[in-house]
């Protein structure tokens, strides 16, 4: 009775992950296609993955996708470390009020916040470029006239980074504030007493206790900085496109396979990487078990 | 000493008043106001974005009703799989948790391309059946004509899009709230008497709660205002909320202050269902993501 229940559960997931893996296994069927269908098979080649690296756009398109991500992911995963050792040594009302606000871009819709960040900076630039239009700045030095002009501003790679870096540091926040609960407030005192300052106190102590809250708040930033379409169309322009803007605006059309080719790619990837990261943990494990004994 | 830390918040503090504050202000504004002379510019004061959108009832209604379609149905797959999965061994929830969130790595809108592959006329899920025979089988029966299913193009093809993107998204805050369950409960449940199907319903359900009011909202929130989805797998003739407000910016219908308005009350709404989930006890300790 009870085997035939877990036999039962089992495949309840197997019917699961086939369902979540089934078009990623297609995609990656088919990146091998020599035809240009996603449906038809017409033989096995590589000529999407010779064609993907000479395709500028695309290859222009993964560049700013990886670039913006771990820049914003670096920016946002200090930035929020600061702010939440920040937020957990203030009172109890002022931390509320203010993680209240830190959780409006997690739990809005994507689409609004891309679309208020839009709206802002389309009308400050607004305001500026009118300005940077009618005045410039007149310097006489030792008789030589400098004449500056203002910069015309508009929406690019800068206000799609500063959108990922406001949609990231919630999360990172959102994982180190339990390891700072977790941690005991007696050990900053001791360290203080011991005659640490208390910028010491910060680098020696409460860094090491949430490193593992870091770590972790970093990996889902840049993985929501990887995954994220919404906000980006908003926020990037016409310059500067993403991979997701990409297919996106392959969509419309067709989309070429070479685009199956990238994203097996970057799958591989990433596979790869959690694969090695698993067995290293678990290899730890073993030796701190074993350890113990 | 404590006051001191506490400043490190204060450049980040300065960022969420000029990029998450200000934004919302913006939307605000906007929502409120008519177009002026120039693009830079706002107009008056007004109130006819929010009774203007009359002529929208079926895009809000279309768009509430698959959003809840696909939350009822991430929930009626995604509660089942939580609670088999936090069953497992440890090793075995650690790999399932990765199986789950792996996807995510590919962009959502080739998966949900790849959708359209398997979906389409001629498409390998119509291939498939076309092989079993069950169109000749169908045929015989009723005496019809058909050679494939209509999949793409349908509301049904929407709500599958939903539910194939935001699924993890209701699987994995539910079980971490359940694999954190106190052992202990369950067994003090099945020392007074309760079976198997009593302890869950009286003990494990209610506990797991707040578990699924986030994954509701975490898979509602998204789902109702999509966009993409719908325009790969709908045809683009099932328009929906997201695609309205898209259009309003960067479409071809430029109207930011009707966008703002529609924006502003999918803000409202993601306010009342946060209120909700507050109510039912510790929200921002189990709204756990990833």
């Amino acid at each position: 009775m009870k085997k035939q229940r877990r036999v039962g559960s089992r495949v309840f997931m197997a019917l699961v992950f086939l369902f979540l893996y089934a078009p990623i296994f297609l995609m990656i069927v088919f990146s091998f296609n020599a035809g240009n269908s996603n449906v038809i098979w017409k033989g096995f080649s590589l000529h999407w993955y010779t064609e993907l690296f000479q395709d500028r756009s695309i290859m222009q398109s993964v560049y700013t996708t990886l670039l913006v991500s771990l820049l914003a992911t670096v920016i946002a995963t200090i930035a929020g470390t600061f702010a939440a050792v920040g937020f957990y040594s203030m009172g109890r009302r002022a931390r509320g009020a203010l993680m209240t606000v830190n959780n409006i871009p997690m739990t809005n819709a994507d689409i609004v916040t891309g679309v208020s960040l839009c709206l802002l900076f389309v009308a400050v630039f607004g305001f500026w470029n009118e300005f940077a239009a009618n005045y410039r700045l007149t310097l006489n030095l030792f008789g030589t006239v400098y004449r500056i002009t203002f910069p015309q501003l508009s929406m690019g790679f800068g206000t799609m980074l500063i959108a990922h870096i406001t949609f990231n540091i919630p999360y990172v926040i959102l994982s180190v504030g339990p390891k700072l609960r977790q941690m005991d407030r007696n050990l900053v005192d001791a360290a203080q007493d011991l005659g640490c300052t208390w910028m010491g106190a910060f680098f020696k102590v409460i860094l090491p206790e949430i490193k593992p809250g870091i770590i972790s708040g970093a990996l889902i930033a840049f993985t929501m900085s990887v995954d994220d379409f919404v906000i980006s169309l908003f926020t990037a322009g016409d310059s500067v496109s993403t991979l997701a803007m990409e297919i996106y605006s392959m969509a419309r059309r067709r989309i070429s396979p070479e685009i199956n080719a990238i994203s097996t790619l970057l799958f591989v990837i990433v596979l790869a990487l959690l694969v090695i990261n698993n067995v290293r943990e678990s290899r730890a494990q073993r030796a701190a078990a074993r350890r113990q004994y | 000493m404590k006051s001191r830390r506490s400043l490190f918040a204060l450049p980040y503090v300065v960022w969420m008043a000029l990029f998450v504050v200000a934004p919302i202000i913006m939307v605000v504004i906007y929502a409120f106001t008519s177009a002026g002379v120039t693009a830079a510019e706002i107009g008056d004061f007004t109130v006819n974005n929010f009774t203007g959108m009359g002529t929208y009832v079926s895009i809000f209604a279309r768009s509430f009703q698959l959003a809840i379609i696909a939350t009822i149905i991430c929930l009626l797959i995604g509660y089942p799989l939580a609670y088999v999965m936090a069953k497992e061994g440890p090793g075995f929830q650690r790999i399932a948790t990765v199986l789950i969130m792996l996807p995510m790595w590919v962009n959502f809108l080739l998966r949900t391309y790849s959708w359209m592959a398997i979906l389409e006329n001629n498409g390998l899920l119509n291939q498939f059946f076309d092989a079993i025979g069950l169109f000749d089988l169908i045929n015989g029966i009723f005496g019809t004509d058909i050679t494939f299913f209509r999949m793409i193009r349908t509301q049904g093809a929407v709500v599958l899009g939903m539910v194939y993107n935001y699924l993890p998204f209701m699987i994995l805050p539910i079980y971490s709230v359940i694999v954190k369950l106190d052992r202990s409960l369950l067994e003090a449940a099945q020392d007074l008497g309760a079976n198997s199907a009593s302890v869950f319903r009286k003990v494990i359900f209610p506990l797991s709660l707040p578990g699924i009011l986030s994954g509701v909202t975490m898979v509602f929130v998204p789902a109702v205002s999509t966009f993409a989805i719908s325009r790969l797998l709908g045809g683009g003739t099932h328009m929906m909320l997201g695609d309205l407000i898209e259009q309003q910016f960067l479409g071809g219908a430029y109207n930011p202050h009707l966008g703002s308005a529609i924006a502003l009350l999918m803000m409202i709404l993601v306010v009342v269902c946060m209120w909700i989930m507050n109510r039912f006890g510790e929200g921002e300790e189990q709204a756990v993501m990833l």
